[in-house]
C-alpha cells in the first residue's frame, strides 16, 4: 500500500502526460462539423465574370478545398487532390483564399487544376465564415449542405483512405 | 513638441542650480556655460528634426471602436499562433478578426453577438475564457477536485504520522535494565579517564597518546568520543 498509491498517482500522471503530448493543438475541433456548410457566392477564379454559388452544388457530395498560391503546404498535398480529381469519386471546389488572381491562375497551370471551379475569395470574408485559421483546409459537404468533415492542413495520403474517401462513398450512398 | 523638452530643460537648471552650493563661483560660471552649450547642442538637432515629422497618426479613425475592440480580443485567441491573444498578435488571422470586430461594432452589435459570431466559427477554443458546459465541468472543478482530495490525502497522511508516535510505558524491568545501561556508560567513562589518567598501556586510545604528550585540549576531545 504504501508504494502502490505513489505508483498510481505516477501511472495516471503518465497517462494524462501521454495523452496531452500525443494531442495536436492546431486540431482544433471545429464547431461547424454536421452544420449547414455557410452559403456564399463568389466570382469563379477563371470565368472572372461568373458567379458561383454553393447552392449549385445542393444535392451531391463535394469537396471544398481552401488553398492559396502563396500556401506551401497546399503544395503538398495537391498532387492528391489532382489525383482524386482524376478519379472522379467526388467534384472538388476551389476557394481560392486571399490570393492574387494571375498569381493563382499560374499555380494551377504549373502544379495541375484539380478543381470543377475554384471561386476567390480575395479578402478572406468566405474564409472566416468557414472557420478557416490556415491554409490549406477541406471541408467534405454532403447532398444536404451539410459540413460533414473538416481536415485542418494538407490532405494526406493516409487521411484520404482511412477518412475522406470511405466518408465520401458513405454519403453518396445516402439520398 | 517643443513643450515635450521643456521639462528636460529644467531639469539641467537644476541639476546646475545644485551644483552652485558645491563649488566656488567661478567654476559655476564655466558650468553654467558648458551647461547651456550642451543644451543649445542637444536642442538644435532636435528643433531641425522636429520639421521633418508630422504628428503620429492615430491607430483608430475611432478610438472608442478601438477600445472595445482591444477589450474584446484580449480574451480571444489566436488560433494561428495559440498563445497569443487577438490583441496581442500580428498574425493575419488576428488582424482579419480584429478587422470583422472593428466592422461588427460599427454595425451596432454588441459584445455577446460578436462573440457568438466568433464562437459559432471556431468554436470554445477561441474563448481564454471557457464557458461552463458539460465538456469543461473537469476544466473548471478539475482544480478543485484536485484541491480536495490533496487536503485530504495531507491530513490522513500528517495523522497518521501523529498515531506512529505512541507514549510507552516502562515496566519496572525495563526501567531497572535502563538504569543498568546508563549506569554501565556511566562507569565506562569513568574507566576511561581514569585509564587516561594511569597513562596506562590500555588498547582503545593509547597509540597516540603514548607518541605524543597529552595536551588538554585532545583529552578533552578522546573524552567527549568516549561519552
Amino acid at each position: 500500500m504504501r508504494y502502490l498509491l505513489p505508483l498510481f498517482a505516477f501511472l495516471v500522471l503518465a497517462v494524462f502526460l501521454f495523452v496531452g503530448l500525443s494531442l495536436n493543438p492546431r486540431q482544433v475541433p471545429s464547431p461547424l462539423i454536421d452544420k449547414p456548410a455557410p452559403e456564399f457566392e463568389l466570382y469563379s477564379l477563371h470565368e472572372s465574370d461568373k458567379i458561383f454559388s454553393s447552392k449549385e452544388n445542393l444535392g451531391k457530395v463535394w469537396l471544398l478545398n481552401v488553398w492559396a498560391s502563396w500556401c506551401v503546404a497546399c503544395r503538398d498535398e495537391h498532387p492528391l487532390l489532382v489525383q482524386l480529381a482524376n478519379s472522379g469519386l467526388v467534384p472538388i471546389y476551389g476557394l481560392n483564399y486571399k490570393d492574387e488572381n494571375t498569381t493563382a491562375k499560374q499555380w494551377l497551370k504549373h502544379f495541375g487544376d484539380p478543381y470543377i471551379a475554384s471561386v476567390v475569395d480575395p479578402d478572406g470574408a468566405v474564409g472566416i465564415d468557414y472557420g478557416v485559421y490556415g491554409v490549406p483546409e477541406t471541408y467534405v459537404i454532403d447532398k444536404q449542405g451539410i459540413i460533414r468533415h473538416k481536415q485542418i492542413g494538407p490532405v494526406t495520403v493516409d487521411s484520404l483512405q482511412n477518412k475522406i474517401i470511405p466518408l465520401i462513398v458513405e454519403l453518396q450512398k445516402q439520398t | 513638441m517643443k513643450n515635450l523638452f521643456n521639462p528636460f530643460v529644467h531639469d539641467s537648471v537644476r541639476v546646475s542650480g545644485d551644483m552652485i552650493t558645491l563649488k566656488s563661483r567661478k567654476s559655476v560660471s564655466v558650468c553654467c556655460m558648458t551647461i547651456m552649450m550642451v543644451i543649445l547642442y542637444m536642442l538644435s538637432p532636435v528643433s531641425r528634426a522636429e520639421v521633418e515629422y508630422k504628428e503620429a497618426i492615430p491607430v483608430a479613425e475611432n478610438p472608442e471602436i478601438e477600445k472595445r475592440m482591444l477589450a474584446l480580443t484580449e480574451d480571444l485567441r489566436c488560433l494561428v499562433c495559440q498563445n497569443e491573444s487577438i490583441a496581442d498578435s500580428r498574425a493575419d488571422f488576428s488582424n482579419d478578426i480584429r478587422r470583422i470586430i472593428r466592422e461588427q461594432i460599427k454595425a451596432n452589435k454588441t459584445d455577446k453577438e460578436i462573440i457568438e459570431f466568433l464562437v459559432d466559427r471556431y468554436g470554445d477554443f477561441v474563448l481564454y475564457n471557457p464557458p461552463m458546459k458539460t465538456t469543461t465541468v473537469l476544466l473548471w472543478f478539475g482544480p478543485l477536485i484536485f484541491f480536495i482530495f490533496s487536503a485530504w490525502f495531507l491530513v490522513k497522511y500528517l495523522k497518521g504520522r501523529r498515531l506512529e508516535i505512541k507514549e510507552v510505558t516502562l515496566s519496572e524491568a525495563e526501567l531497572q535494565k535502563a538504569a543498568v545501561l546508563l549506569d554501565t556508560n556511566q562507569a565506562m567513562v569513568t574507566g576511561n579517564q581514569r585509564r587516561e589518567n594511569d597513562n596506562s598501556n590500555n588498547q582503545d586510545n593509547s597509540s597516540t597518546q603514548e607518541q605524543h604528550p597529552m595536551d588538554d585540549a585532545s583529552a578533552r576531545e578522546n573524552k567527549g568520543n568516549n561519552v
